[in-house]
């Protein structure tokens, strides 16, 4: 009893270990590291490809991925800036924006499931997509300079803690709930452990596989609205790029890839911890060509020790 | 078939004839309205965007057709374009290769099929190029060093945002920027890169103030990473006035912080500039078969600042 609940927590939380052997190593290093005002940084900066990534984690649950974010954090963040410019009310900029990034991830749902493509490829087309109709929006130039209502989402702070934060924290925390407590969070399980069969038990599959993209599609939309108030500027070549570490973060994070393993906690460990490589190598000083290098080998590394610990623990 | 034609069809045609005519040329199709094709590694960033703008401007006073085409910041994709404009047989290619060694091979098939190239901004590493005309992008980083140096009255502590890793523009500005600091007694106490992003440029500045408390100068390789990195300081209720800003590109944005007093310094290249100096050399060559006196033209890069704000190329 005791050997299987020690293994599981091994294999549950071996990425846990991993980072806090990044986090050892960095404060050993730079005194700045583990402070206050430097983990704030550090997770204020992590946010927005945090929030992204929890959308991400629905999406590789059901085995499929969405390429289209970093595209999509783009055209979000153009709208979002032109609609605040157009002096709408914030609450309107925000539904308009969230409105968009939903109905996107809702048409990349669509194609997959209606059209039965792979993932893989539909998003791969929005993704270009995305950034054409982005790049069209703004002619290729950026909309900067917005308000100070606005301009709170990204760099307010709500006792201490910067608005980012919070709105990251907050959004794992929905998604664990929706994931380990509704009847949605088990269907994207199912689905991603055995489609076919979660079909057969007479689940909508389309219809939960597609909400997945959507919830991803939304997400890219959050992290838009604080990308575009955190930089006080939106452009068209925003996020790019973005989709690889976000789709990182969730499988260090030991979502599987295949789908229907995985937890959002292990998301939000996983993008911190590539925030920490970031932060860390600039702290440090690590000149420009290493750190390209430094980056890869440690994602490789943080996810061999959660492998390498959960094969022991048999 | 000729009396059934309209009379303007006539006088077109007239005009045509007395032009050939007039410039004495074999090949009237071609040196009566040259088409120029022009490839630019992408058509989407701000900064082409605007070269190609000041090309179609240049070409309409002179009196040419432009074709541009997108390769997408793709090597392999620009040579295709330039394929296609050997196909189309254009009377010259202005070019801004994506890649110095990797577009060689472009150069050389419009050498064999006999049509001129010039390039702009960026160079290559082979074939016969008519003329380049470009930036002096170390002599643009060592403006800048000296500008701090002047602001900072020969010392100080300077924080530098690289751009891309192995980008040539990122290897000059930072080149030229150190060499000019060369034995002065200001130093460089941080130097990282930020991939010429504005959003990069505010983050690694936030990672950069939890280590450097007292700094007097920073200097960006473009005005994206900058305007970040004054995002990142403003945040930080960083005093601007306190502390010497320099980007480099003197975009729009730019000179609207530099006048808003949020901003110190950007080195201006006059990409506007450089674009019509190359397309007007090489229609010459296509008119008038006269090659350029030099076979390099560098404008001369320019620093910035409220004194001399009109200046800039791009004020808006």
């Amino acid at each position: 009893m005791f050997r299987i609940s020690w293994k599981d927590m091994l294999q549950r939380y071996g990425i846990v270990l991993g980072f806090v052997i990044v986090v050892l190593t960095l404060s050993l290093l730079s005194p700045s590291f583990l402070t206050t005002r430097n983990l704030l940084n550090l997770t204020r900066q992590t946010s927005v490809h945090g929030i992204m990534a929890v959308g991400m984690t629905f999406v590789i649950l059901t085995g499929g991925i969405d390429l289209s974010v970093g595209s999509l954090l783009a055209l979000c963040g153009v709208v979002c800036a032109s609609l605040e410019h157009a002096e709408w009310p914030l609450p309107a900029v925000l539904a308009g924006t969230l409105l968009l990034g939903a109905a996107a991830g809702w048409l990349n749902g669509l194609v997959i499931t209606k059209g039965q493509v792979t993932p893989f490829v539909v998003t791969l087309g929005t993704m270009s997509v995305a950034r054409g109709l982005a790049h069209i929006y703004t002619d290729g130039q950026p909309i900067s300079s917005f308000g100070a209502p606005f301009r709170w989402i990204g760099s307010g702070e709500i006792q201490h803690v910067p608005v980012p934060v919070v709105l990251f924290l907050a959004t794992v925390a929905c998604a664990a709930f929706v994931l380990q407590h509704t009847v949605l969070g088990r269907y994207t399980y199912a689905i991603g452990s055995n489609e076919v069969a979660t079909r057969l038990t007479g689940v909508a599959v389309d219809a939960y596989k597609a909400t997945a993209y959507v919830v991803c599609g939304l997400t890219a939309a959050v992290g838009a609205v604080v990308l575009t108030s955190r930089l006080n500027a939106a452009e068209s070549v925003a996020g790019t790029g973005y989709e690889l570490d976000v789709i990182a973060s969730v499988v260090i994070g030991g979502t599987s890839l295949s789908g229907g393993r995985g937890s959002v906690w292990g998301t939000l460990i996983g993008a911190l911890l590539i925030g920490a490589i970031n932060n860390g190598m600039n702290l440090l000083m690590i000149p420009s060509y290493y750190q390209l290098v430094v980056k890869g080998a440690i994602i490789v590394a943080a996810v061999l020790v959660d492998r390498l610990r959960a094969r022991e623990a048999c | 078939m000729l009396q059934r034609r309209r009379p303007s069809c006539r006088v077109i045609l007239l005009l045509a004839g007395s032009l050939v005519w007039l410039t004495g040329c074999q090949r009237q199709a071609r040196d009566e309205r040259p088409v120029i094709g022009l490839a630019v590694p992408s058509l989407t960033h701000p900064f082409f965007i605007y070269l190609k703008d000041n090309v179609l401007d240049e070409a309409r006073q002179l009196g040419v057709e432009v074709i541009a085409a997108d390769a997408e910041d793709v090597a392999a994709r620009q040579m295709a374009v330039v394929e296609d404009f050997i196909a189309r047989d254009v009377a010259g290619v202005l070019m801004s290769p994506i890649g110095a060694d990797a577009l060689v091979p472009a150069v050389e098939s419009l050498n064999a099929a006999g049509i001129p190239v010039a390039t702009v901004d960026r160079q290559v590493n082979g074939g016969d190029v008519l003329v380049h005309v470009g930036a002096d992008n170390v002599e643009g980083g060592r403006l800048a060093a000296r500008y701090i140096l002047e602001q900072l009255g020969g010392k100080g502590d300077i924080i530098q945002l690289e751009g891309t890793p192995g980008a040539s523009p990122a290897i000059d500005r930072k080149g030229g920027f150190e060499e000019a600091l060369g034995n002065s007694s200001a130093r460089i106490v941080a130097s990282q890169p930020a991939d010429f992003q504005r959003a990069k440029g505010q983050t690694v500045m936030e990672n950069l103030l939890q280590v450097h408390e007292n700094f007097q100068a920073v200097y960006a390789a473009n005005d994206e990473m900058m305007l970040g990195a004054i995002e990142a300081m403003e945040a930080r209720k960083i005093d601007a006035a306190r502390v010497v800003t320099v980007g480099y590109d003197a975009i729009p944005d730019a000179i609207r912080y530099v006048r808003e007093g949020r901003l110190d310094a950007t080195v201006e290249q006059y990409p506007g500039q450089q674009a019509r100096t190359a397309l007007r050399l090489l229609v010459e060559y296509i008119r008038e078969k006269k090659r350029p006196a030099a076979p390099h033209v560098f404008i001369k890069p320019v620093v910035i600042d409220a004194r001399n704000i009109d200046a800039a190329e791009q004020k808006r």
